[in-house]
């Protein structure tokens, strides 16, 4: 028979630790739970881009609220994801503006190319591919983003092989304190 | 070329930054306000103003900050709406990036005239990558003074932070975002008690969006009657437009309010016309919820006069042959478009993004998106048409939240002018499915 070893709490990384004691000054003291959305952003950061249920129970430990309070929320908001993910989440905005400019094509170009299939991972783990609503960058359609970066006007294959070659060569998953995610290059033509 | 109150200045190299922005005549109104002000006289300016809030409703913002109740003595609270998400509008993402400061100094300006001492911007979850640019401004003010105990020596404290959503298109509606900030899921309160009244931790609150905050900037400098005198009757200001979908140009346009919308799409200096050469089917004037307008429409109002870009203008004709300003997210469709497939997508969204608390919409968003899929893939019958109707009714009205209507409307508005494209999928279905097909009949006008 198999040893079984407990499986390890998740602790927090001090760097996060001192962020959400700096969230924790934002909000009156017997509203401490106003900081929930922020300490799940972090923890999902810390802990390879998805929150395990351990990892909502440490929240919950974290701002003294109960576990289902927890749950509830990451349940509600589309940004945590509750499985497993690969490397890099692509999240593809499917909504109208953008299907006009060729979301459709985009997810399928993508999906060819990497291996995976949305809402799954490519089988070496590296890309999850996530189609979502409205990204607020109409304009720049087509659009994936990927953790805080913005990839938009995806139309040609040139531009999505630039995304895809820039993500390969990124080694690690950004920790606290986060890397500067930099602007689109929307915002810096604007 | 129209004036510009809001983004002058938005290519300066640097304007993201306190020195730069400063120099450009930053924080001007901050300064005015609390030195030579009343907080009443900035409420006052601000109602002489006209202004009405950006973020797609379009109400009165001096009467709505009139509307805070007055007791002293408790925290009341300013809580900037930069949720943005309606489908179609992308003004506020830009501003914040590039113009930080402005945004935060209509939020002092703004929380000094409600009597606010701590004040919240609520961003949307996905653009963590501005809450960044928006906190590292926010330092910048601190350190200036202009945040933080008695600002300029005035005896006037305030406590600026930005909180992010993470995903969630309801916590755009006012009460749903209040939830969030208190770290709840984001299902929308029944009203009454309104949050001028109850808000956020149940305190009296105001809630406005981004760019009906920045605004408040150029009315104080520049007086209420002045920013009045731009625009059409009640259509007062500037207002950002985000232009998207088949244009040439799409992007965010400060226009003047009365532009006509043939200059608008058509003219070099906005969105120079529609892309590939192609001819303009249908246009979403004001963000993906309301009623879609094919091309005579959207150019002319039904009594033939020249339709203008003011909340008025757009709204002529009502829902029968007219549409909303809203948020001033501007979706142009080609000739190409298959509008049965836009609404399906619409559709989806609005089931995608129901809080699932009131049944008319959790369950009739859900039937739209179904009869839709079915009727874009040519499964469809000439009943389902009416059912369309019939759901989207049945939603309308009936829904603690605007949500209900945002996901009705739209699809009310598409059977409407083009009731023979979603005809023609029923009648020749392998026609209407086959890849790259589009309806090119009429629409209906009337």
């Amino acid at each position: 028979m198999e040893p079984t070893t407990a499986p390890t709490k998740p602790q927090f990384s001090a760097a996060a630790q001192a962020e959400i004691k700096r969230l924790l000054t934002h909000y009156p003291e017997d509203r401490s739970k106003s900081a929930l959305l922020p300490i799940l952003h972090i923890a999902q950061a810390e802990f390879g881009g998805w929150v395990s249920p351990e990892v909502q129970d440490l929240v919950a430990e974290t701002l003294n609220i109960k576990p289902i309070e927890v749950y509830e929320v990451s349940s509600f908001y589309t940004q945590y994801n509750l499985k497993p993910v690969g490397k890099h989440v692509l999240e593809i905005c499917r909504t109208g503006p953008c299907m006009l400019r060729g979301s459709d094509e985009l997810t399928a170009h993508l999906e060819r190319i990497t291996g995976a299939k949305v809402g799954g991972t490519s089988p070496d783990g590296t890309f999850t591919l996530k189609e979502v609503e409205c990204l607020a960058a109409c304009g720049f359609a087509p659009i994936v983003q990927v953790r805080e970066k913005y990839y938009e006007q995806l139309d040609t294959p040139e531009a999505v092989n630039a995304m895809l070659n820039e993500l390969k060569s990124l080694v690690h998953r950004p920790i606290l304190p986060w890397e500067e995610a930099g602007l689109p290059n929307s915002l810096k033509n604007y | 070329m129209g004036r510009k109150l809001l983004t002058e200045h938005i290519n300066v190299e640097g304007i993201n930054t306190f020195e730069v922005y400063r120099k450009h005549g930053g924080y001007r109104s901050v300064e005015k306000a609390l030195k030579t002000m009343t907080p009443d006289e900035v409420v006052e300016e601000v109602k002489k103003s006209g202004l009405r809030g950006r973020g797609g409703a379009g109400f009165p913002t001096g009467m709505k900050w009139s509307f805070l109740a007055k007791p002293e003595g408790v925290p009341r609270y300013l809580v900037c709406n930069a949720d943005e998400s309606e489908p179609g509008t992308f003004k506020d993402r830009q501003l914040m990036s590039k113009l930080p400061h402005l945004l935060i100094e209509g939020m002092i300006t703004g929380s000094y005239a409600l009597g606010a001492r701590t004040s919240y911007i609520y961003i949307r979850g996905e653009l963590l990558y501005v809450l960044r640019i928006l906190e590292k401004a926010i330092a910048e003010a601190y350190a200036a003074g202009f945040l933080g105990e008695n600002i300029l020596g005035s005896g006037y404290s305030l406590d600026l932070h930005v909180h992010p959503g993470a995903g969630a298109y309801i916590c755009g509606e006012e009460t749903a975002l209040l939830e969030s900030l208190e770290g709840k899921r984001g299902n929308p309160r029944n009203k009454p008690p309104f949050p001028a009244v109850q808000g956020l931790y149940a305190r009296p609150t105001v809630v406005n969006n981004v760019e009906t905050i920045a605004a408040v900037v150029p009315i104080i400098n520049e007086g209420g009657d002045e920013y009045a005198k731009l625009g059409v009757g009640k259509s007062t200001g500037t207002k950002l437009i985000s232009a998207c979908g088949h244009l040439n140009k799409p992007g965010i346009y400060e226009i003047e309010l009365g532009v006509p919308v043939e200059e608008f799409i058509y003219s070099d200096e906005y969105c120079g016309g529609i892309w590939k050469g192609r001819d303009l089917k249908a246009v979403v004037a004001g963000g993906s919820s309301v009623p879609i307008l094919p091309k005579e429409l959207i150019l002319k109002t039904a009594a033939g006069e020249n339709r203008l870009m003011t909340y008025e203008s757009l709204s002529d004709g009502g829902f029968v042959t007219g549409t909303m300003l809203g948020s001033g997210g501007f979706i142009a469709m080609d000739e190409t478009t298959c509008i049965v497939k836009n609404t399906w997508n619409f559709s989806r969204f609005y089931h995608h993004e129901s809080c699932g608390q009131c049944s008319p919409c959790r369950e009739g968003t859900g039937w739209m998106e179904k009869v839709l899929h079915r009727l874009e893939h040519g499964h469809g019958s000439m009943h389902d048409i009416d059912l369309l109707v019939s759901v989207a009714k049945q939603i309308e009205g009936n829904t603690i939240c605007p949500l209900g209507e945002a996901a009705a409307w739209p699809v009310a508005a598409a059977v409407r002018h083009f009731r023979h494209e979603f005809e023609w999928h029923v009648t020749n279905p392998k026609e209407a499915t086959a890849p790259g097909a589009a309806y090119r009949g009429a629409a209906v006008l009337a």
